[in-house]
């Protein structure tokens, strides 16, 4: 039964493992998120921290030998955690598309970038008409959406591009081209994994306005993934912060950066340069900890300035951040640290 | 654009062979034994007069450097001289036996792809398992195992033992077939004959088998590496997404870019399988190239042995020249 009032996205107590040479590695543990229609979640954190597992664990494409180990993907309400493939197929693209971090190793070198767009559109049976024999009247639909989309991602002269091939886009275009991909089926989820980690800065503000664009004129919902945290807030309605495959702060964006309440999230805000302040960054101590290797209790105790003992001890839940924190998995601002009654986040100024 | 690239490079070729041509020319005149010496020798007691008379006849009484200059002013008429032995012309001793090295080449290539793709990309798809290992196993053997031991093998199971195939030669005398191209098989095809086709089918099996077999297996383990690589890759994974199931995933995506390492090794093996089966067809009794050639080198037949060169060195040429025609369609990247 699909409930009206579910959430679009739904991930409830995910986790995915590897089996590795060292033991069995949760690259995502007990992630908890809600996605509503139109909604931008910011995903954040350093890179092994898990954010590219949590996307490809929500299309099902964790390669084996890993697996989602427990907790469901609920689409719409729909339990999509263990359909079948051809089942999976049907939602992979169509429903939820994803776009990667690079552009030029993801596209296929050997297809023109129109026929890569299409393929999209075919693998979904998009441009349904008369049967055969009237594939011809078919194609030209397709190449037709192709040219559509092509121009709506910005990507110039699309007629004229429909037969190039990805190496001659720039990264840029290669960027938009992906981004065509993604949305040639009118996906009602877009999964973007560090979509402008790999581009200059200027092309960076281009692709980020034009996912606003998509997002408001399709209120098509994102999962934004990022370890800039400062893109996050600037693009996204809400930031889940993720450190060692879990989620230690989620809520809206505003009050996630403002009031960050997990050293670990104040860490990040102190490593974001802004212009024209005079503000020395200060990097984080230490690595991401290595996730067959963790500490017990809180992961990030390794490199908190402020941690004591009893952090490596017990486990620690996900707890209000704020006084009108609501409902867990409705919103609201939660933290996961030990210290959230009494701890008061260093002043940013000094 | 292609079609000019393509005659350049066929002009480029000109050189190469004139290059190999000369120094075959130089090293063949240096190695001891003397063509006439050999030829007297099988003939029996000749006179000083008889064999003063064919050293003339063959320009081996004058100096290097003339023969040299004679050879090469033959050679820009387009005549490859005669052969010694065989009093007959170069050209048209090897235009009777390179139909046989090319339909051998062909039957060997075939055999050898059909076998390498599947097992290529099973292996591939499924590393690791059972399959892939068994295969990696044969296709290590395969390359380890000398042709013409395989070839002694298959005859001896499927000829001496069996009967199914036979033991040697390209058709049955009594096939009746009538040549156009040389090619038997296709031959007995243009002509409608029957029992030809299935005859030189039949003599061409176990030759193939024995050339073809080490072929799969180089074949099948670039396949499988490319392959391994590229289903890693991030448009593998771009491919998944958008919905497409395995079966596209591979066959579409991935094996048409492992293609681009495989044609380059496919290209190197059929300048080899032209150009380097004189054991096989030695063991096959196959009437081709390599057979002829090395008879022309034991019996110091220069001229035969300078044309063979030659047109190994095109063939190799031309072997390059058709890989790199089909790269720059499988890689975009790369023009010619
Ligand atoms: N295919 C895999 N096999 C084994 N471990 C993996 C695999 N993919 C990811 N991991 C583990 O999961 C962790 C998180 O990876 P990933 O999700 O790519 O992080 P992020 O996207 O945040 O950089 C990695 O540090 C690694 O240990
Ligand atoms: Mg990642």
């Amino acid at each position: 039964m699909n409930d009206t009032h579910a959430p679009l996205l739904e991930l409830r107590n995910l986790t995915t493992m590897f089996p590795t040479r060292r033991g069995e590695v949760r690259a995502v543990e007990a992630v908890n998120l809600t996605l509503r229609k139109g909604q931008i979640l910011g995903l954040v954190g350093e890179s092994g921290c898990g954010k590219s597992t949590v996307l490809l664990s929500i299309l099902g494409l964790i390669a084996k030998p890993g697996r989602v180990d427990k907790g469901q993907v609920l689409l719409e309400g729909r339990d999509i955690t263990h359909l079948s493939g051809g089942e999976m197929r049907r939602i992979r693209g169509r429903e939820i598309a994803m776009i990667f971090q690079d552009p030029l190793s993801t596209l296929n070198p050997a297809f023109h970038v129109g026929e890569q767009i299409r393929e999209s559109l075919r693998l979904h049976h998009m441009m349904l008409g008369p049967p055969w024999p009237l594939d011809r009247a078919k194609k030209a639909r397709e190449k037709k959406r192709v040219i559509e989309v092509m121009q709506e991602v910005g990507i110039p002269a699309p007629e004229a591009r429909y037969k190039a091939y990805p190496h001659q886009f720039s990264g840029g275009m290669q960027q938009r081209a992906l981004i065509a991909i993604g949305l040639a089926c009118q996906p009602k989820v877009l999964l973007a994994d560090e979509p402008t980690t790999a581009l200059d800065v200027t092309i960076q503000a281009q692709i980020v306005a034009l996912m606003r664009r998509i997002n408001q004129e399709h209120h098509t919902a994102i999962i934004l993934v990022t370890h800039d945290l400062g893109l996050a807030a600037e693009f996204c309605d809400h930031i889940a912060v993720m450190y060692a495959g879990r989620i230690v702060e989620i809520g809206p964006t505003d009050q996630v950066i403002e009031e960050p309440r997990h050293p670990y999230t104040a860490g990040l805000l102190r490593c974001i340069p802004h212009v024209g302040e005079r503000r020395a960054i200060e990097p984080i101590p230490g690595n991401v900890p290595d996730l067959a290797d963790l500490p017990p209790g809180c992961a990030f105790s390794l490199r908190c300035d402020s941690a004591r003992p009893v952090c490596n001890e017990g486990f620690f839940r996900l707890q209000p951040a704020s006084a009108d924190a609501v409902k867990r998995g409705e919103g609201g601002h939660w933290a996961r640290c030990l210290r959230l009654t009494d701890y008061q986040m260093p002043a940013l100024e000094d | 654009m292609r079609l000019v690239k393509v005659i350049e490079r066929l002009l480029a070729a000109i050189p190469i062979m004139l290059g190999v041509a000369v120094i075959v020319f130089v090293f063949m005149r240096m190695t001891p034994g003397d063509p006439v010496d050999i030829m007297m020798g099988q003939g029996g007691t000749v006179s000083e007069g008889e064999v003063e008379r064919l050293r003339s006849e063959f320009n081996l009484d004058k100096p290097i450097h003339v023969q040299l200059g004679l050879f090469l002013s033959d050679l820009a008429r387009g005549d490859l001289g005669n052969s010694f032995t065989k009093q007959q012309p170069v050209a048209s001793l090897i235009g009777e036996r390179l139909p046989a090295t090319i339909e051998l080449a062909f039957g060997s290539l075939f055999i050898g792809l059909l076998i390498a793709f599947p097992i290529g990309i099973l292996s591939a798809v499924k590393q690791n398992s059972l399959l892939d290992r068994l295969s990696m196993g044969a296709a290590f053997l395969g390359i380890s195992m000398p042709s013409f031991w395989l070839g002694i093998i298959l005859i001896l199971i499927f000829s001496v033992k069996l009967h199914w195939l036979p033991v040697q030669g390209r058709i049955d005398y009594d096939a009746g077939l009538q040549t156009v191209t040389g090619l038997y098989m296709l031959d007995s095809i243009l002509t409608g004959n029957g029992p030809a086709l299935i005859s030189s089918l039949k003599h061409l099996i176990l030759p193939s088998i024995a050339l073809g077999s080490a072929v799969a297996a180089i074949v099948a383990r670039v396949l499988r590496s490319s392959l391994l690589e590229i289903l890693r890759s991030d448009y593998v994974k771009l491919a998944r997404a958008k919905g497409a199931g395995e079966t596209t995933v591979v066959m579409k995506h991935a094996v048409r870019n492992a293609l681009i390492p495989t044609v380059t090794v496919v290209g190197l093996q059929v300048g080899v399988l032209l150009g380097g089966n004189m054991i096989v067809e030695t063991v096959f009794s196959w009437p081709g190239l390599g057979r002829l050639v090395v008879e022309a080198i034991f019996n110091r037949d220069f001229p035969l042995v300078q044309g063979a060169v030659m047109v190994y060195a095109f063939i190799f040429v031309a072997a390059n020249l058709v890989v790199d025609v089909l790269y720059t369609y499988l890689n975009p990247k790369i023009e010619m």
